[in-house]
């Protein structure tokens, strides 16, 4: 079965293309990001997995600019978005298309306060006042933040932080949106509640997601692809399902959640479902119906 | 016996931000605690009392019944090793293998100890190619694991980690839950804050659950995960071989701890008892 054959395709043109991109740090012996073609299309939610210090983080700074711009290094290949090559388009104009949360809230909220912190974006983005107040207002609710408004960033736990970094990055609506691992830091309930906003950003303005996750189990109901790194390089990229049914995932470190898992055992012991289930209920339900 | 004692504590940030509030709890030597609540709950808070790095504004905590108010960090940091949970508020050196050496050279261990520990604890966390690298220019779970490795080298008695399963992928949360069995069967007293309720189901850890500041639940994993209205008001969610269980017509008289469990359950090969 080829993987690239069984691509769900998004609703729309390609927005992201990564064509043979390959990146090394100053000091470091190995390229991080290893001849990497792919291609993201308007509308899609892609799902970015793989082992801890494959060169996930370094792709998402090669789509959003971050690196060739801020970072030093060897770089092949190119990488454009909404038609921008990435490489030769200043960071103030990549940001009106992309934003991104990086992996470390820390390293992005700065402004003394998180709803000056939100509005900072927007003021870059020229967003008129009375707009300004009203994204501010409505971001903050959507992300259950409104009562830290006036914090500033250093009197957050770090759930909080994570969701004022996200806050900032939704606020500016840009046409792609990248999240570098954005639940990391949240409670489960508020994870479920952020995956829920990144599918109706999606569905109600056509917003495109790159998002890297280790728990698998939060994103794979919203995600149309799932790619998976390991190495420096793209490994495998498909529909969510048939990469998590792929022998070879799970020993790339992608965390098959364990109702896929238990799925995937009782196929082999010759128990078969009448459907791949999606929840942990619907399971329990084709079991009791055998 | 024991080991690790809130009486009545309350924390009040400097801003006026109350984080705890009227917190008792005791943890006794050997035991594996998970605390799991909400964001802002207060769980950061009250680990950062154990080794004295917070104080409470009011009540007490005792470290083998001394008052934290009374020793110094440097006698507590002796004895617990906390992992906080941001990784760059604690690495420092010019080196990966600096970073591990430091507390070990601080604590007088010889020079062969030092050295066989570090290697095996770089081993172990996937960093051993980074040995000469700045932890600056890590990635963001290899950096947690860096800070893992810190604390388990010098084998602290009490170990507390701050959500370790951050930015790690499954094999490297396998090797996690490894070393808690370890450090279990070494006798070591674990303190896991973590929102990953997948991670710490297997472990079946005695659980607290910490709300608005307060500790509203308190203790075996499995009864506490089953109460749904206490885990809703925490923002917690069920594990997914719970939930498999609650939806199951015939079931075991307890749930399925991992997913082989399980599958020896519902393949017929029934090694537990069955519900009544
Ligand atoms: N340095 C600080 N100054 C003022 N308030 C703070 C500070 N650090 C935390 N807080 C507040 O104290 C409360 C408890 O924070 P804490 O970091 O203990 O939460 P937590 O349970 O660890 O949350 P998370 O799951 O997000 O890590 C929150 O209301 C938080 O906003
Ligand atoms: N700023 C940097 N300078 C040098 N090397 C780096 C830097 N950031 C990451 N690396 C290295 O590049 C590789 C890939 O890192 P990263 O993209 O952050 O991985 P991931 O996000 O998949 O965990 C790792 O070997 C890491 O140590
Ligand atoms: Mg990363
Ligand atoms: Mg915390």
């Amino acid at each position: 079965m080829s993987n690239t054959a069984s691509i769900r395709r998004g609703p729309g043109n390609t927005l992201a293309s990564i064509d043979h991109l390959s990146f090394r740090y100053p000091d470091s012996p190995n390229p991080a990001v290893r001849d990497v073609s792919l291609e993201v299309r308007e509308g899609e939610v892609v799902l970015l997995a793989g082992p801890s210090g494959c060169g996930k983080s370094t792709l998402l700074r090669c789509i959003n600019g971050l690196i060739p711009h801020m970072y030093p290094g060897e770089y092949k290949g190119g990488v454009t978005v909404g038609g921008l090559k990435v490489a030769e388009t200043p960071m103030s104009t990549l940001a009106q298309n992309v934003g991104l949360l990086f992996q470390n809230p820390e390293n992005q909220i700065f402004m003394f306060s998180v709803e000056r912190d939100i509005a900072f974006g927007l003021q870059n983005l020229s967003v008129p006042r009375e707009e300004m107040r009203s994204r501010v207002d409505e971001t903050m609710r959507l992300l259950g933040i409104t009562a830290l408004a006036d914090r500033a960033p250093h009197e957050l736990s770090d759930g909080q932080k994570q969701r004022a970094a996200l806050a900032g990055v939704i606020a500016m609506r840009p046409k792609l949106i990248i999240l570098d691992e954005p639940t990391s830091l949240l409670d489960p309930k508020t994870a479920l509640e952020v995956v829920a906003l990144i599918e109706k950003l999606n569905r109600e303005l056509g917003i495109t997601f790159i998002v890297v996750e280790h728990r698998l189990e939060l994103l794979i109901p919203i995600a149309h692809r799932l790619v998976v790194m390991d190495n420096g390089s793209k490994v495998m990229d498909g529909a969510p399902q048939e990469v998590l049914a792929d022998g070879r995932a799970e020993g790339y470190g992608v965390g098959i959640p364990p109702v896929a898992k238990l799925y995937s055992a009782l196929s082999k012991d010759g128990i078969r479902l009448p459907k791949v289930p999606e929840t942990p209920e619907e399971m329990a339900e084709e079991l009791n119906g055998l | 016996m024991t080991l690790i004692e809130f009486r009545n504590v309350s924390f009040v940030h400097q801003t006026g931000v109350t984080a705890l509030t009227d917190v008792s709890l005791s943890i006794g030597k050997g035991e594996t605690v998970a605390i799991v609540g909400e964001n802002g709950a207060g769980k950061t808070t009250l680990v950062r009392h154990i080794n004295g790095l917070l104080k409470p504004t009011k009540g007490s905590v005792l470290v083998e019944g001394k008052d934290t108010r009374e020793t110094t960090t440097a006698t507590l940091s002796r004895k617990v090793g906390i992992a906080f949970q941001n990784p760059d508020h604690q690495l420092f050196s010019e080196s990966v293998e600096n970073e591990v050496r430091f507390a070990m050279k601080n604590f007088g261990f010889g020079e062969d100890l030092i050295a066989q520990r570090l290697d095996w604890t770089l081993k172990f966390f996937g960093l051993d190619q980074y040995r000469k690298s700045s932890p600056l220019v890590l990635s963001g779970g290899e950096k947690k694991r860096l800070t893992l490795a810190c604390i388990l080298a010098w084998d602290p008695d009490v170990v507390v980690l701050d959500e370790p399963t951050v930015g790690q992928d499954a094999l490297q949360k396998e090797k996690l839950g490894q070393i808690f069995k370890l450090l279990q069967s070494t006798g070591k007293t674990i303190i896991i804050v973590s929102h990953d309720v997948e991670f710490l189901w297997p472990i079946q850890p005695r659980l607290v659950v910490m709300s608005g500041g307060k500790v509203v639940a308190d203790g075996q994993i499995s009864q506490i995960m089953g109460n749904r209205e206490l885990l809703e008001g925490a923002r917690v969610t069920q594990p997914q071989l719970l939930r498999l269980y609650q939806g199951l017509a015939s079931r075991p008289a307890t749930p399925f701890l991992d997913v082989l469990e399980a599958r020896d359950w519902i393949g017929g090969r029934k090694q537990k008892p069955e519900a009544r």
